[in-house]
C-alpha cells in the first residue's frame, strides 16, 4: 500500500486545548508520514500558554514559565505553528480559511479551538483608559504596567497614597483577578451582583466564610452591587465607579484608578455564525457527542464548544474533547463521556474547593456541614440520603481534603463522614491506598488512580516528576498533586524501591527525620546518636548537622564536650576561614547601627592585629587576616568594647539588614532600624539548616531590600508586611507576602514560629524558599501554621523560641572565661604561639592581603615579603 | 598554654615527642612542628593514633588537622576544611581522586610511648 498524501488539519486558536489536540495527535503517531498536516493559526503572539496559572505571571514575570508541555512540540515535522495571526473567515464551500493577512488555508478538516473572550457588561465608561480584562499574559502584563505606573506617580507626588482598584465580578476569575491586584499593592474592592462571592460554586454558608476570609486579608467585597457606569477623572483615565441604586449597605460609589472586568465570559463563537454553523442559545458552537458541528469537516472544542446543550469553562472538558477529536480524526470513535466540574482554587491565598452536587440537589441528598469561624473555615460534604455515598462537596478555608475527596464521588465513603472534616483528617484523608484504580485522581488530565499505578508499575517511574511527564497527572492546576504523590510512594514502596531522604552514609534518615529522632529520644551525643540510629563515626556532612541539631534542641555552648569535634572550623574557633588558613572576625553590629566609638574600637583592634579591614554586603565590618592563635586575642578587646559575636560563621542567624526608617528618613513610617536591633537581638545564634537573614525596612520604598532576604518586614501605614523567602545569591527569589499589617508583637510572634518551624523541618543547606517549596502545601501551609496554628503546634514552637532567647549567651565571651575551650587555639600542640610559617603578605592600597603564588617565589628570591604584621607580638599574649 | 615537654626529646633517636595523650581530643586533630614540618595528628574514637601533613593540598594552606573526622565505609578519614575533600588517614590518600598522587597526605610514624605521643622522622613519601 503506497503512504497518502497527508490530509491537511487548520486548527483555528492556539489556546491550552488547540494545544493538547495538536500534542494527543502527535503523541499517537498522526502527524506527517500517511497521517495529518498539522496548521495552528493562533492570534495571540506566543504559543500555547497555561492560561489557568496566569495569576502566578504576576509574581513570576517570566512567561516562560507559563510554558506548556515539552517545547520540541512543534518543532515537530508536520506541525506548523503560525503566532500572531487572526482568522476572519471560514469558507466551508471551498475549505479554506483566511487570515487577517490575506493568506488562504485549505483544509480537509477544519478545528475550531477559539475559546472565550471576557464579557464585558454594557457599562458607560467601560473603555476608559484604566479598564482592564483578564484573559491573556498581554492582558496581565497591561494590567501590571498600568498600575505600576500609577503607583510611581503617586509616591512621588505630594500625596502620596495607595492605588485603588475595583474588580467587577466576585466568582472565581473575579477572585483571581482580585488576588494579583492585591499582590501588586492596590487596595482592592470586589463588585459582585449576586448575593454572595461564587455564586455558581459555594453555597451561601461557603460565601459568607468566604467573604471574612477574603476581607481579612484586605480585599473588601460588595456582594449584591451592580455597577451603574464608571466616569473619568480630569487626566481622562478612569476614576470612579458608581453602583446602581438598591445596592447592598447603601453604597454609591468608589473611587478607583483602576477596573478589572471579570463577570464572566463569552463563547467566540464569530467565525462560526459567520458561516452558518449552528450555535446554542446562550452562544457556543454546536457539537454532537464526538465534537463535531454539523459539517462532517469542522470540529469545535474547548471553551468555544456547545456540548450537551452547555458550553464548558474549565480546562479538563476541553482536554477531553481534545483527545476525542485526536481519535476520530485516527478513525477512531470516542465520544465525551460527561464531564467533572469540580475546582479547586486558591485565591488570595484562600483554598476554595467544590466538587460533584455542590449544592446537594440530587434528590434525598445529605449534607454534613463543618464550620469554624474563628479560623475561617467551611466544609460541606453532600451524601446520599443513606449517607454511605458522596455526592458532592464544598470547602472553604482549608481543601486539603479536596485531592482525597474528589476521587471518591459517586462511591461509598467508608466509617464516620466526619473525619473527612475535621482538621486532622485534612491530610489526604484515609488512605489512599484503598482508592480504586479507575478512581480519577487528576480531573484537568483525565489520570485514573490506576494509570499512576501503571506509570510506577509497568513504566519504570521512579518519582513525581517522572510520573507526571508519562502520565500529564498534575500538569495543571495541580491540586491533586498531594494524591499523586501519595500514589506513587505508596507504589514505590510496595515495589520495594527506596526513596532515599537518607543524609549520607551514616544516617538513613533525612535531616528533618533525624530532628525528631534527636526531640524524641533526648539524645544529647553524636557518638550516642551515630550508635544507635546510624552506622560508622560519621563525616563532613552528618556531624556539623546533628551539631546544629543539638544546638537548636537545648542552648549549651557549641564547643561543649563531644561537640566540639562535630562542628566545623569555622563553627569550632568561631570565625570564618580564609583561602590561606587565617581567619575573618565580625563582630555583630545589630540592624547596622554603631556608635563612633564602636567603630573606632573596631578600627584599633584591626590597627593593631594588622587586620585587612572591609565593610561587609550586611551592614558591618569584617576583619581579615587573623590568626587562629590570634583570635582569643582580638575577641578579648572587642568583647571588652561591647561587642559580641557576629555569627558570620556557622549556620546561623546572619544579619538584620535595616534602612534609617522614620527616626530620620522623610518618607519612612515606622522605626525600622529599631525593629531590626530587636529582632537581631532575638534570633542572634539561632542554629538553622542554613543561614538565616532578615531586613526590615521603613517603607515601601524597601532601602533595607527586604524582600531579598529569608525573613522581610516592610512598614506600612498600619504596622508591618511580612514577607518570607527570598535570598539573593546563586539563585535570587523574592520574599513572599506571608501577612500583613501585623502590629510589632504580633509580627515577632509570627517570625518566631516561622524560624522555629523552618528549623525543624527543613533539609540539610536549605534555605527558606527552598524549603517553602518542598514542604507540602507551600506557602500556606506555612502561613496555616504560624497563623492559625493549624497543626495545633503553635505553643510548642512559641516555646522553642522562648527556651532560645532565654538561654543565649555571647559565644566568644564564654570561650574567653573557659581555660579548656582556649587550649583549642593553639597554632600548634608543641609551639602554641608560633604563626605558620607559610603565611606571607603583601601591602596593598594601605592594607595587608596573602600572597599570591608568584609574589612568594619572586618575594623568596628577594626577602621583601613580610610575614605577619610587625605590631603583632606586642598585643598577642 | 605551652605543652611542657619531657626532658628527653630525642631527635637524635628519630622520634620527637609533641605532646601528651591527654591533651589530645578524641576525634579532632592538632597540629604540631616538627623540624619546621606542619603535621596533623589525630587521636580517633578508638584510641589510636595517626599523623599526615598538615598542607591541604588542594588550597595549598596548612589547615588539615582542622577537619573533621570521620569514616568513610571502614576507612578512619579526615575532611579538608578548605573544599572538603576527604582523605584517609592511613594511607593519606584522597579518597575523592584516589588515583591523583598529588592530592595525597604525606603520612608520618606515630607512636605513644609512656603518655607521650611521638612523631618519628621521614614521612611514607605521598
Ligand atoms: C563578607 C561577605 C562579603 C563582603 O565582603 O561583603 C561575604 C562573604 C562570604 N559569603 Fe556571602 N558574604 C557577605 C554577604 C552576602 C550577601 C549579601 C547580604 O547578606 O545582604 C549575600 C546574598 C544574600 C543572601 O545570602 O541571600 C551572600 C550570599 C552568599 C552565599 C549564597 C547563599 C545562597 O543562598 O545562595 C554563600 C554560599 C553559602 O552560604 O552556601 C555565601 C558564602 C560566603 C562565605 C561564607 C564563603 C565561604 O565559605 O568562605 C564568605 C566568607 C565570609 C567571611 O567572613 O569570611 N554568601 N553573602 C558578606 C558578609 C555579610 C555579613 O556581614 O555577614
Ligand atoms: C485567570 C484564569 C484562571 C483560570 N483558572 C482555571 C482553573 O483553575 N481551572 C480550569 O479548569 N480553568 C480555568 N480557567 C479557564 C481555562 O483557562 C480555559 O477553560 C481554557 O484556557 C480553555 O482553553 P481553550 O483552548 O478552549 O481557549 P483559550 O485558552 O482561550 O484559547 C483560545 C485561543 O484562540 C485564539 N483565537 C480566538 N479566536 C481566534 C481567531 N479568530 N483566529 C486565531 N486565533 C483565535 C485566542 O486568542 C486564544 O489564544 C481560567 C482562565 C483564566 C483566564
Ligand atoms: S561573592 Fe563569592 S567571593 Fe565574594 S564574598 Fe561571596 S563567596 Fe566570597
Ligand atoms: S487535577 Fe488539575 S492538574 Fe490534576
Amino acid at each position: 500500500m503506497s503512504t497518502p498524501a497527508p490530509r491537511q488539519l487548520v486548527v483555528v486558536g492556539g489556546g491550552m486545548v488547540a494545544h493538547r489536540l495538536v500534542e494527543a495527535l502527535v503523541d499517537r503517531g498522526g502527524v506527517a508520514d500517511g497521517g495529518w498536516q498539522v496548521t495552528v493559526l493562533a492570534e495571540e503572539p506566543r504559543a500555547p500558554y497555561d492560561r489557568v496559572a496566569l495569576t502566578s505571571y504576576f509574581s513570576g514575570r517570566d512567561p516562560q514559565d507559563l510554558a506548556l508541555g515539552d517545547p520540541a512540540l512543534w518543532d515537530t515535522p508536520g506541525v506548523q505553528l503560525r503566532r500572531g495571526v487572526q482568522v476572519t473567515e471560514v469558507d466551508r464551500a471551498a475549505r479554506v480559511v483566511r487570515t487577517a493577512g490575506g493568506r488562504e488555508h485549505g483544509y480537509d478538516a477544519l478545528v475550531l479551538a477559539t475559546g472565550s473572550a471576557p464579557f464585558v457588561p454594557p457599562v458607560e465608561g467601560k473603555d476608559l483608559p484604566g479598564c482592564f480584562v483578564y484573559r491573556t499574559i498581554d492582558d496581565v502584563a497591561a494590567l501590571r504596567q498600568y498600575v505600576t505606573e500609577v503607583d510611581t506617580r503617586r509616591k512621588d507626588s505630594t500625596h502620596p497614597r495607595p492605588v485603588t482598584g475595583a474588580v467587577v465580578g466576585g466568582g472565581l476569575l473575579g477572585l483571581e483577578a482580585a488576588g494579583a491586584l492585591t499582590a501588586l499593592g492596590v487596595q482592592t474592592h470586589v463588585v459582585e451582583f449576586a448575593p454572595r462571592l461564587m455564586p455558581l460554586q459555594v453555597d451561601e454558608g461557603g460565601g459568607e466564610a468566604l467573604q471574612r476570609l477574603v476581607g481579612a486579608l484586605g480585599v473588601q467585597v460588595h456582594a449584591g452591587t451592580a455597577t451603574a457606569k464608571l466616569t473619568a477623572g480630569r487626566d481622562g483615565r478612569v476614576a470612579r465607579m458608581h453602583a446602581a441604586e438598591g445596592s447592598a449597605a447603601g453604597l454609591t460609589h468608589l473611587d478607583v484608578d483602576v477596573v478589572v472586568f471579570a463577570a464572566g465570559v463569552r463563547p467566540r463563537d464569530e467565525l462560526a455564525r459567520a458561516c452558518e454553523l449552528p450555535v446554542g442559545p446562550r452562544g457556543g458552537v454546536v457539537v454532537d457527542p464526538t465534537c463535531r458541528t454539523e459539517d462532517p469537516a469542522v470540529w469545535a472544542i474547548g471553551e468555544v464548544a456547545c456540548l450537551d446543550g452547555r458550553t464548558w469553562g474549565l480546562v479538563a472538558p476541553g482536554y477531553t474533547m481534545a483527545e476525542i477529536v485526536a481519535d476520530q480524526l485516527l478513525g477512531g470513535a470516542a465520544e465525551f463521556p460527561g464531564a467533572d466540574l469540580s475546582t479547586k482554587l486558591k485565591l488570595l491565598g484562600v483554598d476554595v474547593a467544590s466538587f460533584g452536587d455542590a449544592f446537594g440537589t440530587s434528590p434525598g441528598a445529605l449534607s454534613v456541614v463543618y464550620g469554624d469561624p474563628v479560623a475561617g473555615v467551611y466544609k460541606k460534604l453532600v451524601l446520599s440520603d443513606d449517607a454511605r455515598t458522596l455526592l458532592g462537596g464544598i470547602l472553604v478555608g482549608d481543601a486539603s481534603a479536596y485531592a482525597g475527596l474528589r476521587p471518591l464521588v459517586g462511591r461509598e465513603l467508608g466509617g464516620d463522614p466526619a473525619a473527612w472534616l475535621l482538621p486532622e483528617g485534612a491530610e489526604g484523608g484515609p488512605a489512599s491506598a484503598e482508592l480504586p484504580d479507575d478512581a480519577a485522581v487528576c480531573s484537568c488530565n483525565n489520570v485514573t488512580a490506576g494509570s499512576i499505578r501503571d506509570a510506577v508499575r509497568c513504566d519504570g517511574c521512579t518519582d513525581l516528576g517522572a510520573v507526571k511527564a508519562c502520565t500529564k497527572a498534575g500538569t495543571s492546576c495541580g491540586s491533586c498533586l498531594p494524591l499523586v504523590k501519595k500514589l506513587v510512594t505508596t507504589e514505590l514502596a510496595a515495589a520495594g524501591v527506596s526513596v532515599s531522604s537518607a543524609l549520607c552514609e551514616h544516617f538513613d534518615v533525612s535531616r528533618a527525620q533525624l530532628f525528631d529522632v534527636v526531640r524524641v529520644t533526648g539524645i544529647t551525643s553524636f557518638s550516642e546518636l551515630v550508635d544507635r540510629h546510624g552506622r560508622g563515626r560519621g563525616c563532613d556532612i552528618c556531624k556539623p548537622v546533628v551539631a546544629s541539631i543539638l544546638a537548636s534542641l537545648d542552648s549549651g555552648h557549641v564547643l561543649d564536650g563531644e561537640r566540639a569535634t562535630l562542628q566545623d572550623t569555622n563553627d569550632h574557633v568561631m570565625a570564618n576561614i580564609q583561602k590561606d588558613g587565617t581567619y575573618s572576625v565580625v563582630p555583630r553590629i545589630p540592624g547596622g547601627e554603631v556608635t563612633p566609638e564602636g567603630l573606632i574600637a573596631i578600627g584599633e583592634v584591626a590597627r593593631d592585629f594588622g587586620l585587612y579591614t572591609k565593610i561587609t554586603g550586611g551592614q558591618r565590618i569584617d576583619l581579615f587576616g587573623a590568626r587562629m592563635e590570634l583570635l582569643p586575642a582580638i575577641w578579648e578587646r572587642l568583647v571588652a568594647a561591647g561587642f559580641e559575636s557576629g555569627h558570620a560563621y556557622g549556620k546561623s542567624l546572619r544579619t538584620v539588614k535595616s534602612c534609617v526608617g522614620s527616626t530620620w528618613c522623610r518618607y519612612g513610617v515606622q522605626d525600622s532600624v529599631a525593629l531590626a536591633i530587636a529582632l537581631e537581638l532575638r534570633y542572634r545564634g539561632l542554629r538553622s539548616p542554613h543561614k538565616i537573614k532578615l531586613g526590615v525596612s521603613g517603607c515601601a520604598r524597601e532601602c533595607a531590600e527586604a524582600r531579598g532576604k529569608d525573613v522581610g518586614v516592610i512598614a506600612t501605614d498600619n504596622g508591618w508586611n511580612l514577607y518570607v523567602g527570598g535570598n539573593g545569591g546563586f539563585t535570587p527569589r523574592h520574599a513572599k507576602l506571608l501577612a500583613e499589617d501585623l502590629d510589632t508583637e504580633t509580627l515577632v510572634r509570627t517570625i518566631d514560629r516561622f524560624l522555629v518551624y523552618y528549623v525543624r523541618t527543613a533539609d540539610r543547606l536549605q534555605r527558606t524558599a527552598p524549603w517553602l517549596e518542598e514542604i507540602e502545601g507551600g506557602l500556606d501551609h506555612v502561613r496555616a501554621v504560624v497563623l492559625d496554628d493549624s497543626l495545633g503546634i503553635a505553643a510548642d514552637l512559641d516555646a522553642a523560641m522562648a527556651d532560645h532567647v532565654e538561654g543565649y549567651t555571647d559565644e566568644w565571651r564564654a570561650t574567653l572565661e573557659d581555660p579548656e575551650k582556649l587550649r583549642r587555639f593553639a597554632s600548634f600542640v608543641n609551639a602554641p604561639d608560633s604563626p605558620d610559617p607559610s603565611l606571607s603578605y603583601v601591602v596593598e592600597r594601605g592594607q595587608p592581603r596573602p600572597s599570591t603564588a608568584a609574589e612568594r617565589t619572586a618575594g623568596e628570591a628577594a626577602g621583601a615579603v613580610l610575614v605577619a604584621g610587625p605590631r603583632l607580638e606586642v598585643f598577642s599574649r | 598554654m605551652t605543652a611542657t615537654l619531657p626532658p628527653d626529646t630525642t631527635a637524635s633517636t628519630g622520634w620527637t615527642t609533641v605532646c601528651r595523650y591527654d591533651q589530645l581530643q578524641p576525634e579532632r586533630g592538632v597540629a604540631a612542628l616538627v623540624d619546621g614540618q606542619q603535621i596533623a595528628v589525630f587521636r580517633l574514637f578508638d584510641g589510636t593514633l595517626h599523623a599526615v601533613g598538615h598542607r591541604d593540598p588542594v588550597s595549598g594552606a596548612h589547615v588539615i588537622a582542622r577537619g573533621l573526622v570521620g569514616t568513610r565505609g571502614d576507612a578512619p578519614t579526615v575532611a579538608s576544611p578548605m573544599y572538603k575533600q576527604v582523605f584517609d588517614l592511613r594511607t593519606g590518600v584522597c579518597l575523592d581522586a584516589p588515583d591523583d598522587p598529588a592530592l595525597r597526605l604525606p603520612v608520618h610514624p606515630v607512636r605513644l610511648r609512656d603518655d607521650w605521643v611521638e612523631i618519628g622522622a621521614g614521612a611514607v613519601a605521598p
